[in-house]
């Protein structure tokens, strides 16, 4: 199991989408690629942009489909965030 | 190019300001004003502040201001930004509760730093502050992304005590919205790249629906819905283009995939804006908490994406 946290490196408001791609690439991916679980603990951070929380993972889902989703956990999000990372993972389930 | 700073240009008015704009001869600026009052939306500040970063200061001519308000384009920095000594004199305030004033932003470092200066300095209450900084933040980054501008975005915003709304104006002098969406769509003028550019799932960066690794092609959506709920003018420019959200006359709230079913009015005439420009007015009056506005949100975006698909169904042939 990896445990991410965001706060210390994305800050409160989490809208940085070079740093969202750098956590996929440096951090989910290889996690994902050893088939472990991964949470990313938003604990700090009380809201996000739609498009930080696409470039985190949308492209996690598109490549390792339900496995992503089922191996990605959230934690520690505020209302805002859960309702962005909601939606973001609904429209990469409808875009299929 | 030519632009005359009206007595009054807000997102209301402003069509008359930008019909106004003389963009022919792009090696000079030249600034005329209304000689007895200037009121101006931070869009069209931003706008004349980036005609001035594509030239040379010497090659700016504006005319020496009588208006009783010029301080105020002093104080929101434009003569600085044009490199123009307006003869001015004014008491530097603190800016914190009234005003942004015009920032240049190049990169995604300097980009953060402002949001971060930005919400305290606007002193908003959280349920304000929070669509705020989103609504500066993705438009901004769609200028650092999507504009290929070397001046990057300008950017400058103001309370205004009356309307109790906070206006926000972001400009840049980039490719303009036609041309980004021209990569992957083919709209036959820049109108129709803006109602593109609104829809969401539309993305200049590819066709297939989901997006690319870094765009899903919902920022704008995003934020017209924002001013949709809130009942605030949106007014996105681009081109010969512009695109006008109204506010709502009715009660009921509805999200609209396609900018044109929603109440606006729009022009394909005007003269051409060699980039984008953005302008918003955000009600502080606004009871919407931000995460109900989500949850509309998420209701007609992934509608919208089912409703791209079967249209691209494959039908039945019945002989």
């Amino acid at each position: 199991m990896t445990t991410i946290k965001l706060f210390p490196l994305v800050g409160a408001f989490a809208e940085n989408k070079d740093l969202a791609r750098e956590i996929r690439l440096n951090n989910l991916v290889p996690a994902l690629e050893k088939g472990e679980e991964v949470t990313l603990d938003f604990e700090g951070v009380d809201s996000a942009t739609q498009s930080f929380i696409h470039a985190l993972i949308s492209d996690l889902i598109r490549k390792y489909g339900d496995e992503a989703i089922d191996k990605i956990s959230f934690k520690s999000c505020s209302e805002t965030v859960q309702k962005i990372i909601t939606i973001v993972i609904d429209y990469m389930q409808e875009s299929r | 190019m030519k632009v005359h700073i009206p007595n009054s240009a807000f997102l209301g008015n402003i069509d008359p300001f930008l019909r106004g704009i003389d963009p022919n001869d792009p090696e000079r600026l030249i600034i005329t004003a209304n000689k007895k009052w200037i009121s101006i939306h931070p869009m069209a500040l931003s706008m004349i502040a980036s005609m001035g970063l594509t030239i040379d200061a010497s090659k700016i001519e504006c005319e020496k201001l009588e208006a009783r308000s010029k301080h105020y384009l002093e104080r929101m920095g434009l003569f600085k930004f044009l490199g123009v000594d307006s003869g001015i004199k004014i008491t530097e305030h603190e800016p914190a509760g009234r005003f942004v004033p015009l920032t240049q932003i190049k990169d995604s470092d300097a980009l953060t730093k402002f949001i971060t200066e930005v919400t305290p300095l606007l002193h908003l209450e959280p349920k304000h502050a929070e669509p705020i900084r989103y609504i500066m933040s993705e438009l901004i980054r769609n200028v650092l992304e999507h504009s290929l501008s070397v001046h990057g975005a300008i950017v400058s915003a103001q309370y205004h005590p009356k309307s109790n709304t906070i206006r926000i104006g972001i400009a840049d002098t980039g490719v303009g919205i036609w041309k980004t969406i021209n990569q992957s769509y083919n709209p036959k003028d820049d109108l129709e790249a803006i109602q593109l550019s609104l829809m969401p799932g539309v993305t200049g960066t590819t066709r297939k629906e989901g997006g690319t690794e870094f765009n899903a092609g919902a920022g704008l959506f995003f934020i017209k819905s924002i001013a949709t709920v809130n009942s605030d003018f949106f007014v996105l420019y681009s081109g010969r283009g512009m695109y006008k959200l109204l506010k709502r006359k009715s009660e009921r709230i509805k999200l609209h995939a396609d900018p044109f079913m929603d109440r606006h009015s729009k022009k394909n005439d005007l003269p051409s804006w060699q980039g984008t420009v953005v302008g918003i007015d955000f009600s502080l009056n606004a009871t919407k908490e931000f995460s109900s506005l989500l949850d509309m949100i998420r209701k007609t975006y992934t509608e919208a994406v089912k409703e791209r698909k079967q249209a691209r169904y494959r039908r039945p042939k019945f002989i």
